[in-house]
Parts: structure tokens; sequence; C-alpha cells
């Protein structure tokens, strides 16, 4: 029986099936260091993206205290932005304590027991990201 | 009674001139031992004689094989087809290499730039404890562990987009010439190594040295180089000519 395969055209081919910027997010076959490698670049976006949020809700202080204490009160205290919250602390969390990791690895530190020191770090950042989760609600209830 | 069950074979296929690839799906019997390569050579010899694989010593040995198996590249040759677990078993390409023919990728660029390391085909051998080399010989040597077979490469997340960088297995050899140099020279490929698309283009997946199936560590030597450029002050001379890795 014979299928098409999909999204395959004939440049695929000349360039050999170069797995190209979506090889990047594509978690076929991938192990525990390609996962790393795929969340650091994802959790680098998204920093990158809230860096930018980050400015524009900031230039709301040009406009005055009633417009920023408005916006405090509509939006940030909202359980959604809550949750977006959580989202940015995984991201910085991942992305910063990936950074030490590649820093010591790239550097040939720590070469030999670097995926011991992935699984730390993984495990060191989901506490981390608890922590900071359940810090985030109770500090939101006591408002 | 013979312990056989059938398994379907989804295979990709792709001739020069092809508008499109494909995948073309063949049933086989398979036995507690039949690997993957045995499946393909009786798909080749029984259903479709055009099917294009390439392999030589069915051992492990000869590196030619190397294909991707329910996406995980994997020689064929010692890839057991019941072990894998699934009805269906889809066989590809390896990734980041010119498809020739259905399963056979051109290896040319690969070999290139493994030729700029020098190629450290021997090297001493680790005795098992307790042995000693035979009277007469000086030194025991053997074959590296890297059998070419370009896996690494494939399963590289950064040879996917960056078509310049020199790759895993390249940069493993470069760094078995800096530890044992035996009388190369190691100014030169140690400068190449330094390139912005060589040792310091690896991101880490270390999905090279998972894919191994040599257990060659090709990130682990990245990283020792790197090491080792760091440490020697290594500088890249911005007049040098880059062309070993183009
Ligand atoms: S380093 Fe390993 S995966 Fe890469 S070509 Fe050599 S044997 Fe194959
Ligand atoms: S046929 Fe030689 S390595 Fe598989």
């Amino acid at each position: 029986m014979t299928e098409r395969v999909a999204g395959a055209d004939r440049r695929v081919e000349r360039q050999g099936r170069r797995r190209g910027v979506m090889g990047w997010v594509d978690v076929r076959g991938r192990r525990l260091g390609g996962w790393a490698f795929i969340l650091n670049r994802l959790t680098g976006l998204g920093v990158l993206f809230y860096l930018y949020l980050h400015l524009i809700v900031l230039s709301q202080l040009a406009v005055g205290p009633s417009a920023w204490d408005s916006l405090l009160r509509n939006w940030f205290l909202n359980p959604v932005f809550l949750l977006l919250d959580v989202v940015l602390l995984a991201g910085l969390v991942i992305h910063g304590l990936n950074g030490v990791r590649l820093a010591l690895v790239g550097f040939g530190i720590v070469i030999d027991r670097q995926k011991a020191l992935l699984l730390a770090f993984g495990v060191l950042g989901a506490i981390l990201i608890v922590i900071g989760a359940l810090r985030f609600i109770s500090d939101a209830g006591a408002k | 009674m013979s312990d056989t069950t059938s398994v379907t074979f989804r295979v990709h296929r792709y001739k020069q001139g092809d508008e499109d690839p494909h995948h073309d799906r063949f049933a086989v019997e398979v036995g507690p031992r039949t690997t993957v390569l045995d499946a393909l050579t009786a798909i080749r010899r029984t259903q479709d004689p055009t099917l294009t694989l390439r392999h030589s010593c069915f051992h492990a040995s000869c590196g030619t094989c190397g294909m991707k198996v329910n996406d995980h590249e994997v020689l064929a040759c010692v890839t057991n087809v019941r072990e894998l677990g699934t009805d269906e078993v889809r066989v590809e390409p390896l990734d980041n290499a010119p498809v020739v023919s259905d399963l056979v990728v051109d290896m040319g660029p690969f070999y290139a730039r493994f030729d700029v390391a020098e190629r450290p085909l021997v090297r001493e051998s680790e005795l098992v404890p307790g042995s000693h080399t035979a009277a007469g010989v000086p030194q025991s040597m053997r074959y590296e562990d890297c059998i070419e077979c370009g896996i690494c490469v494939s399963a590289c997340p950064i040879a996917g987009t960056d078509p310049a960088y020199l790759g895993p297995a390249a940069l493993a050899a470069i760094d078995r010439v800096r530890q044992e140099p035996r009388g190369v020279d190691v100014g030169p490929i140690m400068r190449l190594a330094d390139d912005p698309h060589a040792a310091w283009r690896c991101h880490l997946a270390f999905e090279c040295t998972e894919a191994c199936p040599s257990n060659v560590d090709p990130a682990g030597h990245i990283m020792q180089l790197r090491r080792s450029l760091f440490a020697r002050g290594w500088r890249r001379p911005s007049a040098e000519p880059q062309g070993a890795r183009r």
C-alpha cells in the first residue's frame, strides 16, 4: 500500500531531510537532553516575549498613578494572570538553571556527570517552581 | 511449530526524479531474532526488488545500515524487530543528509568533514584486566570506536539547522587526535574546532551521545575539546581560511 509522506516535497529531498527549526520542537524520538534543548529554546523565546510585554506594561506608569492602579486591580490580581505568573516563573527557572548547566558542562567543568547534573537541576527546578507557585497563591489570597 | 508473527513495515520510498517521497507498507513474518535489516532484505528478496538500502557486515561494525526506525536512529542490523514492541515499524533514512534513494543517504558530505580530522583510525588497545600483549608486540592496537555511520549527525538538532556545522563525529575525531596526536600537528585542526560552526556550535542536547551505537560519546568529546580550547586560550585567527568545513 502506498501513501504520501505528509508535508513532503522535493525540496526536502534535495536538502536531505534537514530537520530545520521545526526540528527543534519535534519531540519524536528525543531523549532527556533533547527535551532540555527544546525547553531551553521555548523558555528563551517566552522570556524574550515577556521582556517586551513588561516594557509595554511599564509604559502605563507614564500615563499616571490612576492608570497603573486600575491596571493592577483589574488585571494583575486576576487568577488568569496568577497562572501566567507561575508560567513565567517556570520559564525563568528552567531557562536560568539550564543556562547554569550549559555553562558548567559546556566549559568542560562537569562532563562525565552531565546527565546526573541535568536530573539534579530538573528536580531543583521543579521544587523552586512549586514553592514559587504556592507563594504566589498565598500572596494573592492575602490581598 | 514456527514462532513467527506478521509485522507491518512502513518504509520510506523515494527515487531520483520522483515528485514526492512516499511510504510503502509491507507485511513480514518475523521470528524472535529477526532484525530490521533481516526484514528489509526479506522485503527486497520476496516483495519489492527495487527497495534500496545499504548494508555490509550484519554485525554493527561497518556502519552502513544506519537509519531511523520508529523515530530513533539505529543500526538496522542489530535492531531486533520484536523488541521494538510495535505492530507497525516505521523505517526512514537518516536525517540531515541528502536522500539518494529510499533508505540510502549520500554520506559524501559526512565523510568529507570526517577527513579534516585526520581520521584517527587506530588507537592503543585497552587490554582486558589480567591480559597482556603477545611476546614481540610492543603495544596492541585496535580500530577506533567510531564506525562512521552518521547516526550522530542525524540525531543532532544543530545539524538540522546549520549546514556548515562540522558535526559530532568529526569533532569527536578531532578530540581523539588532540588526545593522541601520534605525530599529527594538532594546531590546524584545533583552530578548525574553534570555529563558530564547530565545537562552540553545540547546544548540549547530547542526542548524538545517546544515539551513537558505538559508545563514542561525541558530545563528551566536544565538551573536552571546548575545555581544551578554553584552557589553552586558542584564538581563531580572523584571516585564516576556514575551507575544510565548507
Ligand atoms: S560518533 Fe558514533 S554515531 Fe557518530 S558516526 Fe561515529 S559511531 Fe556513528
Ligand atoms: S550492516 Fe554493518 S553495521 Fe549494520
